[in-house]
């Protein structure tokens, strides 16, 4: 059964507003709900990255603030807000100011075609798709905002790495999709989850899935391919310049990307909310979690790549490997209608 | 379409240092930079001058002792070993045989230490972060043992003029065994998460690569002379103290590249533990100093003293006047020699190669600035 209706707008129909109320009230609730999930997701994140790579390096992370150290994060969240938001003397200054905004409205954004349950999916677009892939690439704009304004050459390498990375590393990532919305025959995250039903994609596309999982660990810049950051070559990069809240939405948006881009993984190769027993919203979250800590045992397993490493990867491998995958899939597809032919 | 064409790009200096995570300490490196691409690396030394050579003038002989664990401090009893043993030189002192194995177990002790750090910090300046760990907690453990023979773990001063400054405690012996034999474990920790690595490999494999003729040229040492392909190594080549009664190898590697520089040090810390090894096995009972005069005189006379430092050939230049001072002291610090490679071999590599390059020559600066 795909969709289900939307759940929020159904509820607040029992009320009786005018149409046009009902569709602000869904909005916001749907804003607020998002942000919520944002934040209680990245200030446990950051909690569960530390304690993950703590047990990885037979240390124990966290332990002082709180049970467990489960409050350190909001300790230092609470820090970085009270510390002074410096604006170095020699930036370019509204473009510096702006450019943390700039990337932390896209990370909020792409929660919009995300179907978190049975029902619960802000914009059902038909383009969904197309639609997370569009906004999270304005991401990189940011970055480069970000370096470029703050006008320090290791920024300035930062952001270059920025741009060359992310924008070869889309190409892959958007022909690793397209394998599994030429199964669905349709763009609508809701339709792609309801096409699972019966079995998950990874086991159709498991080349694609892998592709997806590589260049989405560059999308999101993080280790091996965090040499956005590059702290043992430049530094912090971008964010160098960069104290207190404005930091504090760089790094924020980070986490809420690597969020979204588990979110579309689940979404598009691991079946969605779909799932036996348990509430749907409920296996989505676990198969998030799962997908999050694949990425985190990646990041403290391997030393950073080099740049020219990162792009042979990706115009050698990734990209004809991604190609040849359309090409099988859509054979198969011909294949397969030929051989029953009716279901399609 | 034409202005694009001819679109001009110009050389960037970038400062790295003296504050920086990759420089080890306040070294500052000035690369040119074309695009990611390192043109010319220029050396930027001095941040930590402590004018110990001078110091030393204004010192009795033993005073000084304290002064050359400041000096690569994390080898620190490698540096006490070569002061104390060219001071020995100068004086004639025959040191107790129970304190030349003490001396030796501790030297090849630091030895492993600093190449753990070695491997350590390389790791992390690749960013393989959990490659960090396994080296240090084994490190720990040597620090462990030397916090029981000498009370303090990092800046030891254990070495006397004529041995050792104490016996080592009962506990000692067994622990040092129990290090010993989960060594082997914490190598094949560091093999899995470095060596092995593919993405490790492709940054390291052909990386900072030097030739032997340049790096004799260039006077490097210790290890990195020996991932040229040259089994050099003062232990075999000219044996001071009790060394020639020991069997070991001088592991070399042929590329000189920084992943051969790497996993040199690996082998070269199970030469170490076999080292270690063999003078536990036959460390005699005895005294652990010789009966030295309570101020220490040498007589008038000069005397050059090396010996293999975990980082290369590690000298000290004494002249006496007769009196309980050093009348000039030098010290040929092999980091300050090594580092003066950098340049050659990060030129035409990336920034990222830069890094690597350098974490792979093992510089201390505490020894560079002296």
């Amino acid at each position: 059964m795909a969709g289900g209706g939307n759940v929020v707008a159904t509820w607040l129909n029992t009320w009786g507003f005018p149409p046009w109320l009902n569709s602000l009230l869904t909005g916001i609730i749907y804003l607020v709900g998002v942000l919520a999930f944002i934040f209680l997701n990245v200030i446990y994140l950051i909690y569960l990255e530390r304690k993950v790579s703590a047990y990885m390096q037979q240390r124990l992370g966290p332990n002082r603030v709180g049970p467990r150290g489960l409050l350190q994060s909001v300790a230092d969240a609470l820090k970085l807000l009270g510390k002074e938001d410096i604006v170095p003397r020699h930036v370019d200054k509204w473009v510096f100011l702006v450019a943390p905004i700039a990337i932390f409205i896209p990370a909020v954004l792409l929660y919009a075609v995300i179907p978190f349950g049975r029902g619960l999916i802000a914009a059902d677009l038909n383009i969904g798709v197309l639609y997370f892939l569009a906004v999270s690439s304005t991401t990189t704009i940011a970055i480069l905002m970000g370096g470029w304004a703050a006008n320090n050459k290791y920024a300035l390498l930062g952001a270059m790495r920025a741009v060359a990375q992310m924008v070869s590393y889309e190409i892959p990532l958007v022909f690793s999709i397209l394998g599994v919305v030429m199964l669905v025959g349709s763009l609508k995250t809701t339709d792609i989850v309801a096409a699972q039903e019966d079995v998950w994609f990874i086991f159709w596309q498991p080349v694609a899935f892998l592709i997806f999982f590589i260049a989405a660990n560059a999308e999101v810049n993080r280790g091996p391919f965090d040499l956005v950051e590059g702290e043992q070559e430049i530094i912090a990069g971008p964010y160098v310049e960069y104290t207190a809240m404005r930091y504090a939405l760089f790094f924020l948006s980070e986490y809420a990307n690597l969020v979204s881009v588990s979110a579309l993984a689940v979404t598009l190769f691991l079946g969605g909310w779909q799932g036996p027993w348990l509430p749907s919203w409920l296996w989505f979250i676990i198969k998030l979690y799962i997908m999050i800590l694949l990425f985190m045992w990646v990041r403290w397993t391997f030393p950073r790549i080099r740049i020219d490493h990162l792009l042979k990867l990706n115009w050698k491998f990734l990209l004809p490997l991604s190609l040849v995958n359309i090409l099988v899939t859509g054979v198969g597809i011909k294949v397969y209608q030929w051989l029953s032919p009716g279901r399609w | 379409m034409k202005a694009s064409a001819q679109l001009a790009t110009e050389e960037i200096i970038l400062n790295m240092g003296p504050q920086h995570p990759s420089t080890h300490g306040v070294y500052r490196a000035v690369l040119t930079l074309d695009g990611e691409t390192v043109v010319g690396v220029q050396n930027v030394l001095g941040y930590l001058h402590r004018g110990l050579e001078k110091l030393a003038e204004d010192r009795t002989y033993t005073q000084f002792i304290p002064y050359t664990d400041r000096l690569d401090y994390l080898a620190a009893m490698l540096n006490n070993l070569g002061y104390v043993q060219a001071v020995e030189k100068l004086m004639d002192i025959q040191v107790p045989e129970r304190a030349e194995y003490l001396r030796v177990i501790m030297a090849e002790l630091s030895r492993i230490a600093s190449h753990y750090v070695m491997v350590a910090s390389m790791a992390l300046d690749l960013s393989g972060w959990t490659a960090w760990f396994p080296p240090f907690r084994d490190r720990e453990k040597i620090l462990d043992l030397f916090e029981m023979a000498c009370g303090s773990r990092l800046t030891l001063s254990y070495m006397r003029i004529g041995g050792v400054a104490a016996d080592i405690p009962p506990e000692f012996v067994p622990a040092l065994q129990r290090f010993l034999q989960e060594l082997p474990r914490g190598l094949e920790e560091i093999n899995g998460l470095a060596t092995g690595n593919e993405i490790f490999q492709a940054r390291c494999r052909g990386v900072g690569k030097i030739d032997l003729e340049t790096a004799l040229a260039y006077g490097l040492t210790g290890p990195n002379l020996r991932a040229c392909g040259l089994p050099f190594d003062l232990r075999k080549v000219r044996p001071y103290g009790i060394y020639d009664r020991f069997e070991f190898e001088v592991p070399t590697l042929d590329n000189g590249d920084a992943y051969d520089r790497f996993v040199i040090r690996l082998l070269e810390i199970e030469q170490s533990a076999k080292i270690i090894a063999q003078a536990l096995r036959d460390l005699p009972e005895g005294p652990v100093l010789a009966k030295v005069p309570r101020v220490i005189k040498p007589p008038e006379g000069e005397v050059y003293h090396q010996i293999e430092g975990a980082k290369g050939i590690l000298g000290f230049y004494v002249v006496s006047d007769g009196s309980p001072k050093p009348y000039r002291l030098h010290i040929h610090s092999p980091s300050f020699v090594n580092l003066g490679a950098f340049p050659v071999m990060a030129a035409g590599g990336t920034v990222q190669d830069a890094v690597a390059t350098l974490a792979s020559i093992d510089i201390v600066l505490g020894e560079v600035d002296r």
